[in-house]
């Protein structure tokens, strides 16, 4: 077992023995799962739209290579200059060379998973630039140093009251209060000052528009734009998958995101980045960047089945809709993207063997492939990833790909197999069960497990094959 | 998805006959549940056949990324269900393996064409119940009051609704009381709920308070047609000493419409 899997399993012990946590998660999901059915309440607009968004995101990913390609040249042909990286220390290093080379030190920073996936923060911190986070969520877990608990809402593990303290603790003369709009008016007052001061900003790409050179990102807050047009630099990051092709593409995955991520028709803001502000503007950065990332997407792109993990647009309503989820938060799996998502998408990216066990924390439910807005089938990938981790098939593309194999789960199935696979055996098994499975059995091992929360399993005494026989039911 | 009356006449030219596939869960802990099945399928007049060679869909290992043991598994069954006639479920989950994930396992394999032809005929009792055969229940039970778990696999990947509370609402006396978060996961998941036994702990824990808040409405009996959440959730209420009954659909259906307990 891995390191990861045994925090794994102590961090979801700790977070269901958490009431706070349970509750806090427990009254944000359900919020979040009425606004979104509320949107998606007509099943045929939904299977609709649905349908053309898969479909866009299929498109892209079919030819994501030319697309990047143009990409780059209509970006640069917009001014804005363009830095590949196959990796988040790459990712880091470009970021650094361009804020360095501009001498800044006071970054702010809007909402951005990938900037999550670099450690960006940290990073920049560790070479002496203050990196702010400006997205109300994130400046709340940045404030008290953790990371965030959901992809779209990173502070959601924290309820009123709790933000009331930390804003008392971490912000010098903030009035001590609980009132979310006056919460608000302190990390606004807070933010505004910062913006004015940054020398750059940083920012996340909901989507990057081949044919125009366009750069999509949406938010509610305002944090958004101002990250990206009031300082005189602006770095925007995203993931090699966050292309699409033409204009058209947008509108859809728009509407899917808003609506399947926070109940929302559409965001507050829209934002369209085309460049650095042109000959006579009054406003906009003086240069823009765009950082792509790989991070691990071209290994998964290889495969054409785990491909349909790039689909996804980050709504996370993969995780508001997750039993798991629910209860045991998104802090538990020590990953950037918890829930669903990250189950088959970290488990890619850092291996199968690290991240063995989180494919396995799933009960198959398939309540986040209902939701999914761009069909990404996570039940039938967790388990394609679980044969992966077990098994090295020739060809396999996956990182890691049978380094999790474990004998005794190898002889558990073989065992099941010669059980299952003749009448023979099975019927001796059955024998065995219905005879003797009254007794009184040591609880170990999973039937220990299954006692803790409930009573031992009885087998009935005649199977089913025995009733159907005396009963005269016939064999062929 | 459910095949209409063309089939249903088709049905009958194959000498009204079915397969009854068990499941390895009913076998061992609900054979009841079987039986009652079994019967409420031949009083409408077909004769059920069930092949005594049957063991497991195979779903178990399918599950954990093993699919080699389960395709040894299927193989070994594969030529008990050899005449055309329909496959008859009593498990949402075992269905939905059968009929949605058999295709998939073969792919490539020299059974295809047979595992697909299989798959094809698979059905769950209540979705075969009242899509195909338009059953019409006479309840001759008392009046009761029940509640609903809907199963994850039955709902998501077989997209069966409403053919559980059609059948309980033929049934005169029977006053089906909702259950909250009818459709949220009760925490089984197979090897789920002994891999990550506080996690599915804290699941069932939820479904049996659902499950008691029901109760507070009335409801004695909790049903569902799958007999994974049966053991989970009836284990979670043996285990809070409820008087809620857990039992599978069939179970109850044959209880209350042949006049009395049949075991």
């Amino acid at each position: 077992m891995t390191t990861s899997a045994i925090d794994f399993h102590a961090n979801s012990a700790a977070a269901l023995a958490d009431p706070q946590i349970r509750a806090n998660f427990r009254r944000a999901m359900d919020g979040l799962m009425a606004k979104r059915a509320a949107l998606f309440a007509d099943p045929a607009e939904w299977r609709a739209l649905r349908a053309l968004g898969t479909a866009v995101r299929a498109r892209t990913l079919a030819s994501l290579p030319e697309l990047l390609e143009r990409l780059e040249q209509r970006c640069r042909a917009n001014g804005i200059a363009v830095h590949w990286a196959e990796t988040t220390a790459e990712a880091n290093a470009a970021v650094l060379s361009i804020l360095r080379g501009h001498g800044a030190t006071r970054v702010v920073k809007g909402k951005s998973m990938v900037s999550e996936e670099m450690h960006l923060n940290d990073f920049l911190e560790s070479h002496g630039i203050e990196s702010l986070e400006s997205d109300l969520g994130e400046y709340i877990v940045q404030l008290d140093h953790e990371m965030p608990s959901h992809i779209i809402m990173p502070a959601i593990h924290k309820n009123g009251r709790q933000i009331a303290r930390l804003f008392g603790e971490k912000i010098r003369g903030a009035k001590q209060t609980e009132d979310v709009d006056e919460l608000t008016g302190i990390a606004r007052g807070v933010l505004r000052r910062k913006f004015e001061e940054a020398d750059a900003g940083v920012s996340g790409v909901n989507c990057a528009v081949a044919e125009t050179g366009t750069l999509v990102l949406i938010e509610n807050e305002g944090n958004g734009r101002m990250s990206t047009h009031v300082p005189p630099l602006h770095i925007a990051l995203m993931g090699i998958e966050k292309v699409v092709e033409r204009l058209e593409d947008v509108p859809p995955i728009l509407a899917l995101l808003c609506r399947s991520a926070t109940g929302q028709t559409i965001t507050t803001y829209t934002n369209l980045i085309s460049g650095p502000r042109g000959r006579g503007e009054r406003d906009g950065p003086r240069e823009v960047h765009l950082v792509i990332l790989d991070n691990g997407r071209s290994r998964i792109y290889l495969d054409p089945e785990l491909r349909a993990t790039l689909r996804c647009i980050r709504c996370g309503a993969c995780m508001n809709h997750c039993p798991v989820y629910t209860r045991i938060g998104g802090h538990a799996y020590q990953t950037v993207y918890p829930g669903p998502i990250g189950k088959i998408l970290t488990p890619q990216v850092e291996g199968v063997k690290a991240r063995h066990e989180l494919m396995h924390a799933s009960s198959l439910c398939g309540a986040c492939v209902e939701v999914c807005p761009v069909e990404i089938p996570i039940t039938e990938l967790l388990i394609r990833l679980r044969h992966e981790a077990s098994h090295r098939d020739p060809g396999s593309t996956v990182l890691e790909a049978g380094q999790a194999r474990n004998a005794w789960e190898d002889r558990t199935w073989a065992l099941w197999r010669r059980c299952h696979a003749s009448a023979r055996a099975y019927r001796l098994l059955s024998r065995l069960l219905t005879r003797l499975g009254r007794l009184p059995v040591p609880r170990l091992g999973p039937l220990r497990a299954w006692t803790a929360a409930r009573t031992a399993p009885r087998p009935a005494s005649r199977s089913l094959h025995e009733l159907a026989r005396d009963r005269g039911v016939p064999d062929a | 998805m459910v095949p209409r009356r063309a089939y249903v006449l088709r049905l009958i030219r194959l000498r009204t006959a079915v397969y009854f596939y068990g499941t390895c869960l009913v076998d061992l802990f609900y054979p009841q549940a079987g039986m009652a099945g079994i019967e409420l399928l031949r009083r409408e007049g077909l004769e059920v056949v069930f092949p005594q060679g049957q063991t497991c869909c195979g779903q178990p290992a399918f599950n954990c990324g093993y699919p080699e043991e389960a395709r040894a598994v299927v193989r070994a069954q594969l030529a008990l269900f050899r005449e055309p006639w329909p496959v008859v479920v009593p498990s949402g989950s075992c269905a939905a393996m059968m009929r949605r994930h058999y295709p998939e396992l073969f792919a490539g394999e020299p059974e295809l064409p047979a595992v697909e032809a299989l798959a094809a005929r698979v059905h769950e009792l209540t979705e075969f119940l009242v899509g195909v055969l338009g059953v019409k229940l006479v309840d001759r039970g008392a009046p009761v009051r029940v509640t609903w778990h809907s199963s994850c696999h039955a709902l998501r990947e077989l997209g069966i609704r409403e053919e559980p509370k059609t059948l309980l609402g033929q049934l005169a006396n029977v006053e089906l009381v909702p259950l909250a978060r009818e459709r949220e996961c009760c925490g089984f998941g197979g090897t789920f709920a002994v891999r990550f036994p506080e996690i599915s702990a804290a699941m069932v824990a939820d479904k049996a308070a659902d499950v008691e808040k029901a109760a507070a409405a009335g409801a004695s009996e909790l049903l569902a047609a799958d007999c994974g959440c049966l053991l989970n959730i009836g284990g979670k209420l043996g285990k809070l000493g409820s008087a809620v009954r857990p039992r599978h659909i069939a179970e109850f259906l044959w209880e209350r419409t042949a006049g009395g307990a049949d075991r």
